[in-house]
């Protein structure tokens, strides 16, 4: 039980994260590499505001827009400096490395003892003790569930619409006179800034800032991604329900691997198997066409 | 209405592959002429329209409209008051959005895509009939998404679409090329049919030297970004397919093929 719990846990707050990877991968036909280095942005913002003393609630709207003005930064890199997609985001990720470090002042920055949005005075004296365990996994059921609905909104609206058909053919958007780059810089700013909200509540759930978290974050999002937009093709799900359950389920492999005698420093190793066993059963190897066809 | 001035343009400049393609080219379109414009390939009509439109930057001259300077204005700027269907009738469409959803796109252009709803409901209606004049049964597959459709059948939505807010110009890039001929007669009728409704001044593209002829009310035949033939009112009413025939041999016949 206690097991199952802790899959569900951390598949949602990736879950979260994934929804970004969702946004750039899916939508825009982006392969956003700076989401490692959102997330641990998230967690120190997080991390550095505890130790301050700021309300916890509080450090995610603060972390939610640092990701989206990193967002930006990478859309500013592709769009008006020209850099290719991939390099635009290997370069925020690695500026971001150091930032983080200089954020959180230190490779990592415990918050064990300070209060959090799971484990704060206020929730302490509601939360009756019987249903302490489930906790935090209501919590983060409570705070997925709004940013997917949220998500689900956005991309109903005009400008939700024209981020959709950005990905799908950008010829059509410079049609409807809009630029199409300053619709990438908006899709990449919303898509970052659900990565950080993610890494700021990681930071929480964990007890810690550390800097090397966010090592293997795209990889993780990408198959959580394609799992669920593969695995429920064919059922009448929202995308963006079937990349929580994606999410879901490749922490719940990640948790099977390690269960059959794998130890906890072959993580990666997993992370990248498991990515690439994934990437040949969907077939999504390629890139998709960009040729609208 | 459209004056390019002494247009220059070069392909790859500064090296030994260098191309001039325009030289001091001038063009003038008065306010609803419906222009049609042949030549063979490589002849610089693409390059015209992608002039006009701002895809492509021009080395000299000017691009004017309605009297405004418009050489240095950026492509999507320039597409707010013009409408183009390329050649390839995936270009003109969302595939992955609902026809619905494509259909609201274009109907929200020149508007402010903001935070409300992508899709007016109340204007559902209008989008049906407006897809009921195409006659393919598209009104009943509001719900299909766009990729699942036949060329032809994006094609005639891309045609709706681009000329479903007010725009000035319209621009159809060669937008028959790509279709079987029953389909593609029925895109020309559409086209046909809307630009006289809505009075629109329109540069048709197109290799079929037969739509040239039968529509428009103005024939540009280009040639080494040249225009060789230019044929107005009764003028253009008298011109045959032969004559075009005819004249094609002869460039032809210049160039030693």
């Amino acid at each position: 039980m206690e097991v199952i719990i802790g899959i569900l846990e951390e598949g949602l707050v990736y879950a979260i994260m994934a929804l970004g990877v969702y946004i750039t991968y899916r939508i825009l036909d982006f392969p956003d590499l700076s989401v490692d280095g959102t997330f641990p942005l998230g967690s120190a913002i997080a991390a550095v505001l505890i130790v301050k003393g700021i309300n916890p609630l509080l450090t995610l709207p603060i972390a939610f827009l640092a990701g989206g003005l990193s967002g930006i930064l990478t859309g500013l890199i592709h769009v008006r400096l020209k850099v290719r997609d991939l390099l635009s985001g290997i370069i925020m990720m690695t500026a971001l490395y150091s930032l983080n470090l200089r954020i959180a002042g230190s490779a990592n920055l415990p918050i064990f003892s300070k209060s959090s949005i799971f484990d704060n005075p206020l929730l302490n004296r509601i939360i009756p003790d019987y249903f302490r365990p489930y906790l935090v996994l209501a919590i983060l059921l409570i705070i997925a569930a709004i940013m997917k609905l949220i998500l689900d909104i956005y991309l109903k609206t005009r400008s939700g619409y024209l981020l959709r058909a950005v990905g799908d053919n950008d010829t059509l958007v410079t049609s409807l006179a809009k630029d199409k780059g300053t619709v990438k810089i908006v899709g990449l700013a919303i898509a970052n800034a659900y990565v950080a909200l993610a890494g700021s509540i990681y930071a929480q759930m964990s007890g810690f800032f550390e800097v090397s978290t966010g090592t293997g974050t795209v990889v993780i999002g990408l198959a959580s991604v394609i799992i669920g937009t593969n695995l429920f093709k064919r059922m009448p799900l929202r995308a963006t329900t079937s990349v929580i359950i994606g999410s879901i389920l490749y922490k719940a492999c990640v948790a099977a691997a390690i269960s059959f005698g794998m130890e906890a420093r072959d993580l990666k190793l997993i992370t990248s198997i498991l990515f690439l066993l994934i990437l040949v059963v969907s077939h999504d190897r390629k890139r998709r066409v960009k040729a609208n066809a | 209405m459209l004056k390019l001035q002494s247009i220059n343009k070069y392909y790859n400049p500064g090296t030994v592959n260098e191309m001039c393609l325009f030289k001091d080219f001038s063009l003038d379109i008065d306010e609803g002429e419906f222009v049609s414009v042949v030549g063979s390939n490589g002849s610089g009509k693409t390059s015209m329209l992608n002039i006009i439109c701002g895809s492509i930057p021009v080395d000299g001259g000017s691009i004017n409209i309605n009297g405004k300077d418009i050489t240095n204005i950026p492509e999507y700027r320039r597409l707010r008051s013009m409408g183009r269907v390329y050649q390839n009738p995936a270009m003109g469409t969302c595939p992955g959005m609902t026809i619905l959803e494509n259909m609201s796109l274009a109907d929200n252009k020149g508007k402010s895509f903001n935070l409300r709803l992508g899709t007016n409901k109340r204007r559902i209606d209008y989008y049906r009939e407006s897809l009921k004049t195409l006659n393919l049964g598209l009104e009943d597959k509001l719900d299909v998404p766009v990729g699942s459709l036949s060329g032809g059948q994006r094609q005639a939505l891309a045609m709706l679409m681009a000329t479903m807010t007010p725009i000035e110009f319209l621009i159809l890039d060669e937008h028959t090329a790509a279709l079987d001929p029953k389909t593609a007669e029925l895109i020309m009728e559409l086209t046909g049919m809307i630009v006289r409704e809505k009075k629109l001044t329109t540069i048709m593209v197109t290799h079929n030297l037969r739509y040239a002829v039968e529509y428009g009310d103005r024939l540009l035949m280009m040639h080494q970004g040249e225009i060789v033939i230019d044929k107005k009112g009764e003028q253009k009413k008298g011109l045959k397919v032969e004559d075009l025939l005819d004249k094609f041999n002869e460039i032809s016949i210049e160039c030693g093929n």
